[in-house]
C-alpha cells in the first residue's frame, strides 16, 4: 500500500479508536461504579445499557450552544479542541502491534509528552474564557497540579530510556521480547525498585489526567464542575472525550514502558497476518486491565486535599524517583563488570 | 472577563457566593464568603430561604394538630422532635405515660438516631469525594427504615407519638427484625472503619482541620457531637435525664482534639452506643398499655411557661411552651441545635482554605430546614 | 525520618485494604429492587391516602358523616356532607372529598373516627401531571373497587 494512504488509514483508525473508547469507557465506568455500589447501572437503553453512550451523545448534541455573558468567544470555543486534538494525535505513535503503528517515529515518547503539556494550556484558556470565578480557581489548581506531577513522570521515563537506549516506542516493546519475566516491570536486575517505578508512573498518570483521587480541578461538590462549569452540551462533551482519550494514552504508555506492550507472555507468535492480531489482542488485554484499575480506584477513595496532593508529589514521589534513577544508573554500569 | 474587573483593582479580596443551590450545603444555605485568593477572610451565612413559620403555626393550631409539623423540621431525626414537643405538652398538662410506651419511644428514637448518623456519614464522605460509602450506608439505613415503617407507617417524617403514649404497638417480627439488624450492623461497622476511617487520604483530609476550641463551643452554645468533639462532656440524656434513660447503661463518647476527625469519631461511636441502648431496651421491654388508662379526651395544659429538652441527633433540642389555658399555645419556641452550631462557622473558618471550610461545614452536620424552621 | 517511612508504608497498606473491600462488593449480588418492573409489597401499616371502608353486606360506606375527621385534620383537606334519609338510622354520607395535595399523612382522621369508616390505602405509585387528579372522590372510589 502506498505510504500516504497507509498513514491516513491508520490515522483514521486511531481517531475512531479514540472516539469509540471515549464513548464506551463511559459505559464501563458507569457499570463498574454500579457494581461496586451494589446496584445495576444503565439497563434500560439497549441490552445491558449498551446504547446508553449513544443516547447521551445525542442528548449533548441537541443542546443549545451558547456563549455566557462576558466570555471571550475565541478562547471559549478553541479550548475544548485544544484538549481533545493533542490526545487523539498521540494515538498515531502508539504501536498496537508489531506492524500496526501509524507512524514509527524515533522520538515517539517525546512527542507524546509534548502533546500532554498542551492539554493543561487548553484547560486554562477555557477557564479564563468562561469568565466564571469557579472556573478560574479550578484552572489555577489544575496548572500547579499538572506541573508538579509531570516531574516524577518524566524522571521515571528518563530512567526507562536510559535502560532501553531509544525513544522509539516500537523498539522499547521489541526489547521486552521473550517470556513474561522479560517485561520491564519484572527486571529486578536492571533496578531493584522497578515495581515501585511502575507505581509512581501510574500514580502520576492518574494525576496528569485529573482523575480521582486527584480530581480537585473538577471537584463536584465544591466547584460544581470546575473548569467545565460554563460549557454547554457538546462543548462539555468534547472535553469529556479528551479526558478519556488522555486516560487511554496514559494507560497505553504504562503498558508499553513496563508491561511489554504487544508482547505475549509466552515467546510463541504466529506468522504473518495472524501475528498482527495476536499482538493486538495482548495489547488490548493489558490496556483494559489497567483502565479497569483506574476506574476501580476512582470509586474507592475520597479526594485528596490540594496541598496534600502537592506534598505527595514534591516530598514523596520526586525523591523516590530520583533515588531510583541513580540506583538504575549504578546497576547498569556496575553490574556488567561483576 | 469584564465581570472580573468590576471591582477596584487595588482590592485584594473578592466575594464568592456559596449559593443557595450548591451540592455541599445540605439544604438551601447561602454563605457569603469573602476570599483572599483561596483563603477565607470572612464567612457570613445568610438564612431564611426555607422559612416555613412553624412557630407561628404552633400558635394557630390546636395542640394535637401541631403534631405533623414536628416531623417536618428536622426530617432526618423526626422522632426526637416529636418526643420533645409531646413531652413538653405532657409536662404542662400533667399527663402520665405508661412504661411500655416510654420504652417504645426510646427504641424508635435510638433507631432514628442511627439512621440519621448513617446518612450524615454517607453525605460527609460524599462531600470529600468518596462516592461509594454513601451507598453502603444507605443499604444499612434501608433496613432501619423498613423496620420503622412496619411500626409507624412512614419512612421519613414520622407522626408516631401521641399525648400520653404512642400510636401503634409493636409485634414480634419487629423485635426479631431489630435484633437481626443490630447483629448485621455490628458486622458492617468494621468494614466502614477499614474502608473510610483508616484510609490515609481521609485521615489527611480531616486531622487538624477546622479546630473548634472548648471555649469557642461554649461561647456559641454548641451542643451535641460538635461540643462533644471539643471536649465538653454534656449529653442531655445523661445530665438532664428524661424518659427512661436513667435505666440504661451507656457511655457518652467525648474526644478532646476538637478537629473534624474528633467530631467524625464521636458520631461513629454514638452509633455503637445507640445499639447498646436498643439491646437493653428490648431485653427489658415490659408488657402493658401504650396509651394511658384514662384516655386523654381534651389536652388542656395549665397556664404557664414550660421547657423540655431532648437529645436529638444534632444536639439539644428544646421546646418552650407558653400556654394561656386555651386550646392553642400562646407562644411555641423551638430551640434548634443546628442554629447554634452554624453560628460558630464564621469564627472557625477564618484563614482556612475553601475545601477545608467545606469539610468543617460537613462535620457540623447541618440540616437547613431545621435552622430556618 | 522514621515517621516518614512509617506513614508511607501504613498509608499504602490502608489504600490496598480499601481496594480489597470494594473488589469484594463488586462480585456480590445487587441489593436494589427494579421498582417499575417489580411490584413492591407495602407493609400492612403503610400510610397511603385514606379510603372508605364499605359495609360487608350492603357495600355502602360505614361513614355516618359526623365530621370528626374534617375537624381533626390539621390541613383541612377533607370535606364531608351528609343528609338524613327516610328509614335509615343516623345520617348517610353523600359527598366525601379528599384533597390529597395538602394531606400530610398524619393519621388524625383515621384515629378520630369512632366508627371504623376510614383506613389507609396501599397506593404508592401515584403520579400525574395534573393537580385535579389528586382531588379524590372517595365514595366513587369505593363503588369502583367493589
Amino acid at each position: 500500500m502506498p505510504e500516504p494512504f497507509r498513514v491516513i488509514l491508520f490515522v483514521i483508525f486511531a481517531m475512531a479508536f479514540a472516539g469509540l473508547n471515549a464513548a464506551y469507557l463511559v459505559w464501563s465506568e458507569r457499570k463498574g461504579a454500579a457494581h461496586v455500589q451494589r446496584r445495576i447501572g444503565p439497563k434500560e437503553v439497549g441490552p445491558y445499557g449498551l446504547l446508553q453512550p449513544i443516547a447521551d451523545g445525542i442528548k449533548l448534541m441537541t443542546k443549545q450552544l451558547f456563549l455566557p455573558k462576558g466570555a471571550d468567544p475565541i478562547l471559549f470555543m478553541v479550548a475544548p479542541l485544544m484538549v481533545m486534538v493533542p490526545a487523539i494525535m498521540s494515538f498515531c505513535v502508539i504501536p498496537f502491534s508489531e506492524t500496526f503503528v501509524a507512524a514509527e517515529i524515533n522520538l515517539g515518547l517525546l512527542m507524546i509528552f509534548a502533546f500532554a503539556s498542551v492539554n493543561v494550556l487548553g484547560l486554562l484558556l477555557g477557564a479564563w474564557g468562561s469568565a466564571n470565578k469557579y472556573a478560574v480557581i479550578a484552572a489555577a489548581r489544575t496548572v500547579s497540579q499538572n506541573v508538579a506531577y509531570e516531574i516524577p513522570m518524566l524522571i521515571t521515563v528518563i530512567t526507562m530510556v536510559m535502560v532501553t537506549n531509544t525513544m522509539n516506542l516500537n523498539e522499547i516493546v521489541r526489547s521486552q521480547a521473550g517470556w513474561f519475566f522479560h517485561w520491564h516491570i519484572f527486571r529486578l536486575d536492571i533496578s531493584l525498585l522497578m515495581p515501585v517505578s511502575f507505581l509512581i508512573f501510574f500514580v502520576c498518570s492518574l494525576a496528569e489526567t485529573n482523575r480521582a483521587p486527584f480530581d480537585m480541578a473538577e471537584a463536584e461538590s465544591e466547584l460544581i464542575a470546575g473548569v467545565y462549569t460554563e460549557y454547554p452540551g457538546m462543548g462539555f462533551g468534547v472535553f469529556f472525550m479528551g479526558e478519556y482519550a488522555n486516560i487511554v494514552i496514559g494507560a497505553a504508555l504504562a503498558v508499553i514502558l513496563f508491561l511489554g506492550g504487544w508482547q505475549s507472555p509466552i515467546p510463541f507468535s504466529p506468522e504473518g497476518f495472524l501475528g498482527v492480531f495476536w499482538g493486538l489482542f495482548w495489547f488490548l488485554i493489558k490496556l483494559y486491565a489497567l483502565i479497569f484499575i483506574v476506574i476501580w480506584i476512582r470509586w474507592t477513595y475520597p479526594r485528596t486535599q490540594f496541598y496534600q496532593l502537592l506534598n505527595l508529589s514534591w516530598k514523596v514521589l520526586i525523591p523516590i524517583s530520583l533515588f531510583n534513577l541513580i540506583l538504575t544508573a549504578l546497576q547498569i554500569k556496575i553490574f556488567p563488570w561483576l | 472577563m469584564n465581570g472580573l474587573l468590576q471591582q477596584d483593582l487595588n482590592q485584594e479580596t473578592f466575594i464568592l457566593n456559596l449559593g443557595p443551590q450548591h451540592p455541599a450545603t445540605h439544604g438551601v444555605l447561602r454563605v457569603k464568603l469573602e476570599m483572599d485568593g483561596e483563603y477565607i477572610v470572612k464567612a457570613e451565612p445568610v438564612l431564611g430561604y426555607i422559612h416555613r413559620m412553624h412557630e407561628k403555626m404552633g400558635e394557630n393550631r390546636t395542640w394535637v394538630k401541631f403534631l405533623p409539623n414536628c416531623g417536618r423540621m428536622d426530617y432526618l431525626s423526626a422522632l426526637s422532635y416529636n418526643h420533645g414537643y409531646v413531652a413538653a405538652v405532657e409536662r404542662a398538662a400533667g399527663i402520665e405515660v405508661p412504661e411500655r410506651a416510654e420504652y417504645l419511644r426510646v427504641i424508635t428514637v435510638e433507631l432514628n438516631r442511627i439512621s440519621s448518623h448513617l446518612l450524615w456519614f454517607g453525605a460527609f464522605v460524599l462531600d470529600l469525594g468518596g462516592f461509594t460509602p454513601l451507598l453502603y450506608a444507605f443499604d444499612d439505613r434501608e433496613q432501619i427504615l423498613d423496620l420503622l415503617e412496619s411500626v409507624t407507617g412512614s419512612r421519613l417524617t414520622y407522626c408516631y407519638f401521641r399525648f400520653g403514649g404512642v400510636y401503634n404497638d409493636i409485634d414480634d417480627s419487629f423485635i426479631t427484625g431489630t435484633r437481626e439488624l443490630i447483629k448485621r450492623l455490628r458486622k458492617r461497622m468494621p468494614m466502614y472503619d477499614a474502608l473510610v476511617t483508616k484510609n490515609i487520604i481521609l485521615i489527611k483530609r480531616l486531622k487538624d482541620i477546622g479546630p473548634i476550641s472548648k471555649d469557642m463551643a461554649r461561647r456559641y452554645g454548641a451542643t451535641g457531637p460538635v461540643a462533644r468533639g471539643s471536649g465538653i462532656n454534656f449529653d442531655v440524656r445523661k445530665d438532664e435525664s428524661y424518659s427512661v434513660y436513667p435505666e440504661f447503661d451507656f457511655d457518652v463518647p467525648v474526644y478532646e482534639e476538637g478537629d473534624s476527625m474528633a467530631r467524625y469519631m464521636v458520631r461513629m461511636d454514638e452509633i455503637e452506643q445507640s445499639m447498646r441502648i436498643i439491646e437493653q431496651a428490648l431485653d427489658k421491654l415490659p408488657e402493658g398499655e401504650i396509651k394511658p388508662k384514662k384516655a386523654v379526651k381534651l389536652v388542656k395544659p395549665e397556664k404557664g411557661d414550660y421547657y423540655y429538652a431532648v437529645e436529638a441527633a444534632r444536639g439539644s433540642f428544646g421546646v418552650r411552651l407558653v400556654s394561656d389555658g386555651t386550646n392553642t399555645a400562646y407562644r411555641l419556641k423551638l430551640r434548634s441545635p443546628t442554629y447554634s452550631n452554624l453560628s460558630l462557622f464564621d469564627e472557625a473558618s477564618r484563614g482556612m482554605l475553601l475545601p477545608d471550610a467545606l469539610a468543617l461545614m460537613g462535620s457540623l452536620d447541618l440540616v437547613i430546614p431545621e435552622i430556618d424552621r | 525520618m522514621s515517621g516518614y517511612f512509617e506513614e508511607l508504608i501504613s498509608g499504602t497498606k490502608s489504600l490496598f485494604i480499601g481496594l480489597g473491600i470494594t473488589a469484594k462488593y463488586f462480585f456480590e449480588p445487587v441489593v436494589t429492587m427494579q421498582y417499575p418492573h417489580e411490584h413492591v409489597e407495602m407493609t400492612p401499616r403503610f400510610r397511603g391516602h385514606i379510603e372508605l371502608i364499605g359495609n360487608e353486606e350492603t357495600g355502602e360506606p360505614k361513614c355516618i358523616a359526623c365530621g370528626m375527621c374534617e375537624k381533626g385534620c390539621p390541613s383541612g383537606c377533607i370535606t364531608v356532607k351528609g343528609e338524613k334519609r327516610e328509614g335509615v338510622k343516623g345520617k348517610v354520607v353523600t359527598e366525601y372529598i379528599l384533597n390529597f395535595t395538602t394531606c400530610s399523612l398524619c393519621g388524625q382522621c383515621v384515629e378520630s373516627c369512632k366508627f371504623g369508616a376510614i383506613t389507609f390505602s396501599k397506593d404508592y405509585n401515584l403520579a400525574s401531571p395534573r393537580k385535579e387528579d389528586f382531588i379524590f372522590d372517595l365514595i366513587k372510589r369505593l363503588k369502583e373497587k367493589s
